[in-house]
């Protein structure tokens, strides 16, 4: 009986199915598979996107002559930066379904290491930068023990280090004190500006690197017949990328000086930072096993464990970035404010972080993120809190308004995550 | 295709008189089993009859206490899940060892993938799943870069099998893996068990149903209360003996004695 089912073998050799491969070869076909996508409750950047539109245009109505200036521009990229940085580490914790509530409090106790460094000690700036990312790297690594080799809730572990290191920078800093930063590399992070001529120059090696990198995968994966999407979309998603490193740079290169004695202009230096950190985290995640290991733990962590990846490393790991991203925001922040107070890294800090990150499309209930939505949805938070901030909205409002922001997020992945189990995507 | 007797040729995986307790509780008792290359050998048995068991000995997961265990006709040592899988045995689990957020090649490399120094090569493992799930025949899959959430549970088989292929296996073992589907998703699946066999891997199968048992085996290992009631061509049997073999351990003259099936029973 074995023998009768070996006659339809012959075919086997034939390239069948996977028609799904070839067929959206269209642009009409990628905007049909996009749209079930979406409708399937895989939302991607959609929200944050819409946010960050709906947002501008709702200010800008409101506040004509303050919003869209130059000068309003750079100080949100400035306000955006330590919220974009402290949620680009809350992804890679969220991606395993965990949480780290003292992100927040994390940043502010690495800030202080590097404050009083620079303040009590005279360390130069890169000893004290270091020392408050060695810090961070420490922190995590404690955190994520806790949680991955003792197995205590994450929600447990940094709720209580949410008051303990709330502790350690008030022991720091002092009662009522606050540590001045005033090096001139670590403050010119979110004051000094990149010279307009070089500004261009990076603007437009960013978007040749992008194009040329996505021309050249399209390139490979047609030429050996693999999974690809048609030259159309891949051109279109080049040409808005351009525009908007292009406008940003156009924007950011006009004189926004409030005197005419003096000219002030060109991109922050913030902005280099975050692309910088965007691109490194993004090829982590994406293009090497490590990344694809944290997605595995995220999506399934026994389909993980049996494929021989060591679960416990992934969870350590994961809090090891978040934290050490806490750092950085840290000193982003001490940079834009001049100083480290006790209260550095409390309050909305981590709310605004959470919120980045699950607005701008990863979940909270894990597998499902990536790094740029920390940026898009940090770009939300920013532009909600600067513009809340331009129409003198009183702070009780400020709170509310983005406590519900994050909820109604929350919600949103909520909702989707459901109507992708009931339509199986 | 001619059929070669199983007989004549080495088994590729042996077992000689295994024993398997847990505390006072011995579950499986001096268990022989055949596996032969090309062969899909169906393993069959009432609840706690020992199937379950019997496959986590051989995957490393329980290791054995007493017996021997063979491969290719050397006595092989498996104390954990990396010897066997050393050797070539890959087992696809009732629960599927799939990632939902991830792709189909994603999930058959799982663990394993292919890298170019740092940077993972996704053309290569692209070109390899597409490759082996071509030699396998598996058409149904809409795209190779699909997500597995995206797929119905006939489909997640597929790839689970397939991932198992995909690591130059000798031995596939498979756990109940028609189970949960539906009449075409069935269909598929033993199609593809089916193949595994024609591409020269010794298949287990694990089963309740005799219609899928008699569809696709070569031979039928029957276990009765941990001990083998039979280990047979399939030829050699029809449906209602192979079911007195599960519930009697004793079909005419095939079968544990009656000696011990009485002692058994007591």
């Amino acid at each position: 009986m074995s023998s009768n089912t070996i006659t339809d073998s012959p075919s086997a050799q034939e390239p069948g199915g996977f028609e799904g491969d070839r067929s959206v070869d269209s642009l009409g076909g990628s905007a049909r598979a996009y749209i079930s996508r979406v409708r399937g409750g895989d939302l991607g950047a959609l929200p944050a996107i819409l946010g960050i539109v709906a947002l501008g245009v709702l200010f800008f109505v409101l506040r004509p002559e303050t919003f869209l200036t130059p000068r309003n521009m750079a100080n949100l990229a400035d306000q955006a930066a330590p919220i974009i940085i402290l949620a680009m580490g809350l992804v890679f914790v969220l991606l395993l379904g965990e949480i780290d509530l003292s992100a927040g409090v994390v940043s502010g106790v690495c800030a202080a290491v590097m404050a009083k460094l620079l303040a009590d000690a005279g360390a130069p700036w890169y000893v004290s930068v270091a020392a408050a990312i060695v810090t961070g790297v420490a922190i995590g690594l404690f955190t994520g023990s806790l949680v991955g080799l003792i197995g205590i809730p994450s929600f447990v572990v940094t709720l209580a280090l949410l008051l303990g290191w709330q502790g350690v920078t008030l022991r720091l800093i002092g009662q009522g004190g606050t540590v001045p930063v005033r090096d001139e590399v670590i403050s010119g992070i979110s004051d000094r500006n990149v010279p307009v001529a070089l500004g261009w120059v990076l603007a437009l090696v960013v978007v040749a690197l992008y194009a040329a990198l996505q021309l050249n995968r399209w390139r490979t994966q047609k030429a050996k017949g693999l999974a690809h999407q048609p030259l159309a979309v891949i051109v279109l998603r080049i040409a808005v990328i351009a525009a908007v490193v292009v406008l940003v740079t156009a924007v950011l290169s006009v004189d926004r000086a409030p005197s005419p004695a003096v000219v002030l202009a060109g991109i922050p230096y913030a902005i280099p930072l975050v692309i910088l950190l965007l691109l490194l985290l993004t090829f982590v995640l994406g293009r090497t096993s490590f990344g694809r290991h944290i997605y595995a733990v995220g999506g399934n962590a026994e389909a993980a464990r049996r494929a021989g990846i060591n679960v416990t490393k992934i969870k350590v790991s994961v809090f090891v970035i978040g934290s050490t991203l806490a750092a950085i925001s840290g000193i982003v922040a001490a940079a834009r404010l001049g100083s480290v107070a006790p209260g550095s890294g409390g309050g909305n800090a981590l709310l605004y972080a959470v919120g980045a990150a699950v607005i701008g499309g990863t979940s909270l209930f894990g597998g499902r993120g990536r790094v740029r939505d920390a940026v898009l949805g940090g770009l939300v938070v920013a532009i909600i809190a600067n513009g809340l901030g331009l129409l003198g909205v009183e702070a009780y409002l400020n709170y509310i308004i983005t406590g519900g922001v994050l909820l109604l997020a929350a919600s949103v992945d909520a909702l989707a995550r459901r109507r992708a189990a009931a339509t199986g995507h | 295709m001619s059929v070669p007797q199983p007989e004549d040729r080495t088994p590729i995986l042996e077992l000689r008189g295994v024993d398997k307790s847990f505390g006072a509780n011995q579950v499986l008792h001096g268990v022989d089993l055949k596996v032969y290359p090309g062969q899909v050998t169906a393993l069959v048995g009432d609840n706690g009859a020992g199937k379950s068991t019997l496959i986590k000995a051989i995957a490393g997961i329980h290791p054995i206490d007493d017996g021997q265990i063979l491969f290719d006709g050397t006595p092989v040592d498996v104390s954990g899940p990396r010897d066997s899988a050393k050797l070539g045995i890959e087992v696809v689990y009732q629960d599927l060892a799939l990632a939902d957020n991830l792709d189909v090649v994603q999930n058959m490399f799982l663990g394993r993938e292919r890298k170019n120094g740092f940077v993972l090569d996704e053309v290569s493992m692209e070109e390899a799943a597409r490759d082996t799930l071509s030699k396998l025949s598996v058409r149904t899959l809409k795209s190779v870069r699909q997500l597995v959430s995206s797929l119905s549970g006939g489909q997640r088989q597929t790839v689970a099998i397939a991932k198992a292929v995909l690591w130059e296996s000798k031995v596939v073992i498979l756990d109940e893996p028609t189970a949960a589907l539906g009449v075409a998703q069935t269909r598929q699946v033993l199609d593809l068990v089916r193949r595994l066999a024609d591409t020269g891997h010794a298949v287990v199968f694990i089963s309740h149903n005799m219609v899928d048992v008699f569809e696709v085996a070569d031979r039928v290992a029957a276990l009765y209360l941990g001990r083998m009631a039979a280990d047979i061509p399939i030829s050699e049997v029809n449906r209602g003996q192979v079911i007195e073999l599960i519930t009697a351990g004793r079909s005419g003259d095939i079968g544990i004695a009656p000696a011990t099936v009485a002692a058994v029973e007591v």
